[in-house]
């Protein structure tokens, strides 16, 4: 992060928080699995996504990370607590009957961790450093964004368009009602 | 530098989560949100992976998850308030029919 | 170890003059809404029957905060109620760190710029605590349990997205003027000049982007004008349910936020610490004439200059505060989606296309 370049954490340090974020970033998930009110999970999972954003200053990418505060944590999830609150949940939920969908999913679940992470570590003796150290500073981020990858970027604020056209045709209550 | 395997197992085990959040919980809003855990957990692999190699390219593709991620919460979002106004429930049990 | 003593005495200093500023500012407002009206305002506060204009009016309120009963209504969300106040506070706090209230101060060898902390992507940081502010809105009025509180919470999360959306936006004609995130870079671009004697301020080259960010960003301080989330004259907020000191920290975190905007205006449109014509070694006018000074002086000019522009602007939205009435909800949406937006976005055209005629 720009703060890691600056004043040069030491390594202890480093990993040190990163051990804390990774800390914080499960144990939200996890409360958010283990919450029964919606409302709760999704405050759960802010504080999960803040800590994602740790992270990823810590990778380098503090572009990335303000945009992950400011569009996940600030607005998209403002959204899902706004139409929590609009729905009354409590009133559609019956206690969970159904304990062995639990108990496969959590099996699957370990499997598929098992999975990934093999698949993972075949690839970890291949990586080496090609491009340069810098990364991920907003200029060279940008530069990019607005040469090589211009047609995916624009199309991605049709998208947009799309989407919130979208949502409003969807939310919008029916004149002839 | 941190190993970059820290990273990626970190991602697998939020990936994991997220799947395990979707297939427990019953109710529309937190399937919807373990599946933004999971693209996160994508997001932070891409970024891990930027990092080792030391290419932009992958912080790039994280910003393009990032907002096709808000289009897709917008359009949800409304998707569940309606299905909450007409049947009055957002558990996803009880949307098994394909007419309102 | 000088390192880290000199970073805490930053913070505190910079901490220190935050806080005290915004407790003073509640005593400005008090006595400039007076003087509007033709009134007398707090003047009976006193220590030992020294009053000095009421200026200790603050403490008396502080006290009198601190001994109400910290009531927590039995039918809200405990942990979330008490918490609610606290994540608004934080999050307008924290954002002090970035701004630069001086040059670089040179001592015995030493070199502190007097700045908290300089990170590259500070406009997206403040974005980011600013748009993390709105927790404490939405949170309050869920935890609350209360229709009412609900509905105001709603509200004014629905306002501060909208007009972020437009504080955004306007800031992206300057970001182009000035190629930088750093909030230290900005301020050392506008240290140029225009045709050899204009200070090369933001408002001068974005004087719709100012205008643009101050209304966008006096809507995200909620006061007057756009206080809807509040409403305390008629209509029923979301910290209707809050009272005694977390009550306080709502107000206080209110007049945070004027102060906070004080600043970033400063920083971003006039010039943050710079004075016209004074350079590291002092004046040089563009008249001709030098007048060199020695740098501590120049450092408490730099000082001065920058809480005299911050001052300025906590009066000016003040005096708005006091001189309009509330917006009605749809046009308070109207007014920042279908005028602010579209404004801000021929902003940013408009700013391409001459930044691309002049080359």
């Amino acid at each position: 992060m720009a703060l890691c370049q600056k004043y040069n954490l030491p390594y202890k340090m480093q990993e040190f928080l990163f051990f804390i974020l990774a800390i914080i970033c499960v144990g939200a998930v996890l409360a958010m699995i283990l919450t029964k009110n919606p409302a709760y999970s999704a405050l759960w999972l802010v504080l999960a996504f803040l800590g994602i954003a740790g992270i990823f200053g810590l990778l380098d990418a503090p572009f990335i990370a303000a945009i992950q505060i400011i569009i996940y944590a600030g607005a998209i999830m403002v959204l899902f607590i706004f139409v929590i609150m609009m729905i009354d949940v409590r009133k559609g939920l019956s206690p969970e009957k159904k304990k062995w969908t639990l108990f496969l999913s959590g099996f699957l679940g370990l499997v598929l961790l098992f999975e990934l992470i093999t698949a993972a570590t075949g690839v970890f003796s291949q990586l080496k450093t090609v491009g340069t150290e810098n990364i991920g500073s907003p200029a060279g981020l940008g530069r990019l964004l607005f040469t090589d990858f211009l047609y995916p970027f624009e199309i991605t604020s049709v998208l947009i368009i799309a989407a919130l056209v979208g949502a409003i045709v969807l939310a919008k209550k029916k004149e002839n009602e | 530098m941190i190993p970059t395997s820290y990273f990626i197992v970190l991602s697998a085990l939020l990936f994991v989560l997220g799947i395990v959040a979707f297939f427990v919980k019953k109710d529309l809003i937190t399937q919807f949100l373990s599946i933004e855990v999971m693209l996160n957990a994508g997001n932070l692999a891409f970024i891990a992976f930027a990092k080792a190699h030391g290419l932009i390219e992958g912080q790039i593709i994280v910003f393009f998850i990032i907002t096709v991620a808000a289009a897709e919460a917008a359009v949800g979002l409304a998707i569940i308030l309606l299905i909450y106004k007409q049947k009055k429930t957002i558990k996803s049990e009880d949307v098994n029919l394909m007419k309102g | 170890m000088t390192e880290i003593i000199i970073v805490l005495v930053k913070i505190i200093f910079a901490m220190m003059w935050f806080l005290v500023l915004t407790l003073y500012l509640t005593w400005a407002e008090r006595k400039e809404s007076a003087v509007m009206q033709d009134r007398v305002g707090a003047n009976r506060a006193n220590i030992m029957g020294v009053r000095i204009l009421g200026l200790f009016q603050p403490l008396a309120d502080a006290i009198k905060m601190f001994f109400k009963e910290d009531f927590t209504p039995p039918f809200s969300k405990r942990f979330l109620h008490n918490l609610a106040p606290f994540i608004s506070f934080f999050f307008s706090l924290v954002t002090v760190a970035t701004i630069p209230f001086g040059d670089v101060l040179r001592i015995g060898g030493k070199t502190i710029r007097l700045q908290i902390l300089d990170l590259n992507i500070a406009i997206l940081f403040v974005f980011a605590m600013l748009s993390l502010t709105i927790y404490g809105v939405v949170i309050s009025g869920w935890a609350s349990n209360s229709r009412w509180t609900l509905l105001g919470g709603l509200r004014g999360a629905a306002q501060l997205i909208s007009y972020e959306v437009a504080l955004g936006l306007s800031l992206i004609g300057l970001v182009m003027v000035f190629p930088t995130l750093k909030f230290s870079a900005f301020v050392e671009y506008q240290g140029g000049l225009l045709f050899g004697w204009l200070p090369k301020w933001g408002i001068f080259l974005q004087p719709l982007g100012f205008l643009i960010f101050f209304i966008a960003a006096m809507a995200e301080s909620e006061r007057v004008p756009f206080d809807l989330p509040e409403g305390e004259s008629e209509i029923v907020g979301f910290f209707t349910e809050y009272g005694g000191l977390k009550w306080g920290l709502y107000m206080f975190t209110d007049f945070m936020k004027l102060l906070l905007i004080s600043c970033l205006l400063t920083t971003f449109f006039f010039g943050g610490y710079h004075l016209p014509w004074l350079y590291a070694d002092g004046f040089h006018f563009p008249w001709g004439g030098t007048w060199l000074l020695p740098h501590g002086i120049v450092v408490l000019f730099q000082v001065l200059a920058f809480n005299l522009k911050v001052f300025f602007f906590c009066w000016m939205q003040i005096l708005i505060r006091w001189t309009y009435p509330r917006f009605r909800y749809d046009q308070l949406m109207d007014f920042g989606w279908k005028l602010l937006i579209p404004l801000s976005l021929f902003n940013i055209i408009a700013t391409a296309v001459i930044l691309k005629i002049l080359g």
